[in-house]
């Protein structure tokens, strides 16, 4: 049967046409040729722009016949096309009346908001040609990588361990060892790495295609060239960086990074992208026409009633998240990355933003984070909301969440840092945290699963330097050190920055596996900030987004230099994934539901079952029951967690275990290695089950075994067994004195 | 630069000689060659790739598309690819059906 709809009905010069369908939008292979659909409300005419790849002149420029509009959409099939080899963009006319919301320019080449592969930034660094009339080049690709049975996790959110990390950053450190050094390719050569770390999951920051070179200078300090390294600052919403791929100058960027999500599926891990719909590279009234400003600005962005760009995101202009018309962009946006990259889930940065109405004030309701929820093809998708904008609008605890959106907890990143610091007054607040936030969930019925738990991510200091200054310096940022953020609640540990001073340097490490116990025995859902688990320092810069250097990148010696951190942070991970009592979906019920005698959660302090929850206090413990676990469903040890934040070491009581029952010693922060921290079943038993004189600022983690069900077990074990249990009841450990710690911590 | 290959089939195997370059002005006609192949008995596909100096996507496209029609349980050989191609099909992800060695062993 001939097909009459694949012919051509119109001709252009040497071109031949037909009307072409106007969904979907964007660039489509269809039999014979592609089709070409793109939106604007305000244009009055539309060119197809054609060029051979990286030529300076198009080499064709078609526009769209009458006919060939429906709607708002102008729409077109070109046969004959040697699609791999083009590059298109297009022209558009309209009135330039900026205080109408109209900034048409018929000259200005546009990228089509629908690329699936964006040229003209191929290689990372490379400086453009700025003279080139189309600097980002939309590009047509096929779907059609080989994903064999590949198929997102789905991982429960509660059973993740998130580790955040900059795709460049990450390799980039000559030390990486890598083949392509700070490319997509190189994270796929690093996963033995991310599993002996024990994450499960990567957030990877904007791997959009965004312009290195975007607000690029020299540094007056450094006298180095600032880049827009993070990347916060998306050209196209659907095609990946192309200077993140190895393979990025061959124009494969699109199979490089499937390449690498089916390889981390493949090793048990998710991939979460940090997606940035709140604005996009275009700037302010002086930015570039990329795309959206001569496509139709009035539609893409959020506008003053003088025809100004709103700035909500800090970044000089706001997309217009709740027009229908970007709406369905950025719901076309996700289901893409999720159908055809089979990622995991998405971080929304400043996803507040996504809140505000078409005039900037919050919604109760807004209907793109509803349709979001909602959507079918994101259903199983794991949606993140950094819940505040650049604009003052912050909604921890009170995003609009439909049971689907969990939140960056920010809260949780302050009080668990003054804690550690030693600020008195915070243990109700550190309750609260501990236990996945219900202060600010649980009145919504949104279990622990809504607060993503982290003490450090990309926007602040790193661990290290959270335990190494007390101020920011981003000098070499050239803002004067005026930019990032001034809240950092760290704490030197006595000198500001490197020092030789051992006992310095040992309060910081201690200081780190502090912090990094507190947030993997918390409910919720654990972040990791890449580097972190090494000792990574930025020198205190909080603010690295300009930095591509040795300033932000992860210099792969310190793994040496500080396997200690490494490896307690890999036990610590391992002991997280052991204990489902860790990893509950909803928030405690403070009651014995399980007939065991203990609460699901309880409260203790230097006495067993009476925590100081005084003003002054610095010390805080609970206990989890492992019967509790999962709500019950699982099984477990009891969980004992004793914090001691203050610069003495105080005894706490252990609160009684069932007859028969032990505690372990799984973690002690004070202790060095290898007593510090005890791997899952070889935890060390505790002579003296009724206290322990927990160190200067440490912690503790005690695991509550019950003894071993009866099984057929051989003579030579059970009389073993006999005998560790007669040696309890007879009370021979609790006679061995606890030694006191040697050391004096300086405040 | 042509790219010329070659397409022999003889006992299960077949033979395809690359050279020049593989990518969309002549990728489709080394798969309407391929096509001829669906239905015969494949064992073996074996691609000769020392001359070939460049693939692109649509060249790539045509080795899974073999892959997949002619015999998914043929085994797939690449031999004697050149580094850079070699590094091309590594990163994007299609080495993993493909045995790839500097000579074939009849």
């Amino acid at each position: 049967m001939i097909r009459v709809d694949l012919h051509p009905t119109h001709t252009y010069g040497k071109f031949k046409l037909r009307p072409g369908k106007p969904l979907p939008f964007g660039a489509t292979i269809v039999p014979g040729g592609v089709n070409f659909s793109i939106y604007s409300r305000h244009a009055t005419s539309c060119e197809l722009v054609l060029f051979e790849k990286h030529a300076p002149q198009p080499f064709a420029v078609i526009p769209f016949p009458d006919s060939f509009r429906i709607g708002n959409v102008f729409a077109m099939v070109v046969f004959d096309l040697d699609y791999e080899n083009i590059e298109y963009g297009y022209r558009m006319d309209g009135p330039f009346n900026p205080k109408e919301g109209h900034r048409f320019d018929k000259t200005k080449i546009l990228m089509d908001p629908y690329a699936k592969a964006i040229g003209g930034r191929d290689v990372w660094g490379v400086e453009p040609n700025w003279n080139d009339i189309y600097q980002h080049r939309a590009r047509i690709f096929f779907d059609d990588f080989d994903w064999e049975d590949d198929h997102p996790l789905e991982i429960p959110i509660e059973d993740l361990i998130i580790y955040e990390m900059h795709v460049r950053g990450f390799t980039r450190h000559p030390s990486s060892g890598v083949k392509y050094p700070g490319t997509f390719a190189a994270i796929k050569e690093k996963i033995p790495y991310l599993k002996e770390l024990g994450v499960n999951c990567v957030e990877l920051m904007p791997i959009h295609e965004f312009d290195e070179f975007e607000n690029s200078r020299i540094s007056p300090v450094t006298g180095e060239r600032l880049m827009n390294y993070w990347g916060y600052s998306n050209v196209g919403f659907f095609a990946p960086k192309a200077g993140y791929a190895a393979s990025g100058k061959f124009g494969m960027q699109v199979d490089e990074f499937k390449a690498l999500v089916k390889e981390l599926h493949k090793n048990g891990i998710e991939v979460i992208l940090d997606v940035v719909f709140n604005h996009t590279a275009e700037g302010n009234e002086n930015g570039p026409y990329i795309s959206y400003r001569g496509i139709d600005n009035k539609t893409y962005y959020l506008l003053t009633p003088d025809g100004y760009y709103y700035n909500f995101s800090g970044c000089g202009n706001t997309l217009n998240c709740n027009n229908p018309i970007v709406r369905n962009m950025i719901l076309d946006c996700l289901r893409y990355w999720a159908a055809e990259y089979h990622v995991d889930g998405f971080r929304f940065d400043l996803a507040s933003i996504l809140g505000r109405d078409q005039n900037g004030a919050p919604m109760a309701s807004p209907p793109l984070l509803e349709m979001l929820a909602f959507d079918p093809i994101l259903g199983k998708c794991k949606l993140i909301a950094e819940a505040w904008d650049a604009g003052g609008l912050y909604q921890v605890g009170s995003f609009p969440a439909w049971g689907r959106w969990a939140e960056w907890n920010g809260k949780y990143r302050d009080d668990i840092r003054k804690f550690l610091k030693g600020d008195m007054g915070m243990v109700g607040a550190v309750a609260q945290r501990l236990q996945g936030s219900p202060d600010l969930y649980k009145w919504q019925n949104r279990g622990s699963t809504a607060s993503i738990n982290f003490i450090t991510a990309h926007d602040g200091f790193t661990l290290m330097d959270l335990v190494s200054y007390n101020e920011k310096h981003n000098e070499a940022n050239g803002e004067d050190n005026r930019d990032g953020c001034n809240d950092n609640y760290s704490w030197n540990c006595g000198v500001e920055g490197p020092t030789d001073d051992p006992e310095i340097n040992r309060l910081r490490i201690k200081q780190i596996k502090n912090a990094v116990t507190m947030l993997l025995v918390s409910q919720g859902t654990p972040m990791i900030l890449s580097g972190d688990e090494m000792g990574k320092t930025q020198w205190g810069n909080n603010n690295v987004y300009c930095q591509d250097n040795e300033i932000s990148w992860l210099d792969w010696s310190l793994l040496e230099k500080n396997k200690e951190i490494f490896n307690f942070f890999k036990k610590m991970i391992a002991f997280r994934k052991a204990h489902p009592a860790l990893r509950n979906c909803s928030h405690f019920q403070n009651r014995d539901y399980m007939g065991s005698g203990y609460a699901d959660i309880t409260w203790h302090g230097t006495q067993a079952w009476n925590a100081d929850w005084s003003g002054t206090s610095r010390t805080l413990a609970f206990m989890l029951c492992g019967k509790h676990a999962k709500g019950g469903t699982a099984r477990d040890n009891n969980i004992y967690v004793a914090m001691n934040m203050h610069w003495e070491p105080h005894t706490f009581e252990l609160p009684k275990l069932p007859p028969g029952w032990l505690w372990y010693v799984a973690v002690n922060t004070d202790m060095l290695p290898p007593n510090d921290i005890w791997e899952v079943g070889k935890e060390k038993k505790l002579r003296d089950q009724s206290c322990f004189l927990v160190g200067p600022r440490s912690v503790i983690v005690l695991v509550g075994k019950e003894p071993q069900e009866k099984k057929i077990v051989s003579k030579g074990a059970r009389k073993a067994r006999k005998k560790q249990l007669s040696s309890v009841r007879s009370g021979k450990g609790s006679k061995t004195k606890v030694s006191k710690p040697k050391r004096k911590e300086r405040k | 630069m042509e790219t010329k290959f070659s397409v022999t089939f003889n006992e299960g195997v077949a033979k395809i000689e690359l050279s020049g370059r593989l990518d969309a002005t002549n990728a489709p006609l080394l798969q309407e060659e391929l096509k001829k192949l669906i239905g015969q008995d494949v064992k073996r596909l074996v691609f000769f790739a020392k001359d070939l100096e460049y693939i692109s996507s649509a060249g790539l496209r045509v080795i899974i598309f073999a892959k997949q029609k002619i015999g998914v349980d043929a085994q797939v050989y690449l031999i004697g690819a050149q580094e850079e191609v070699l590094n091309v099909i590594k990163m994007s992800g299609l080495d993993n059906f493909m045995v790839i060695s500097d000579s074939y062993d009849e």
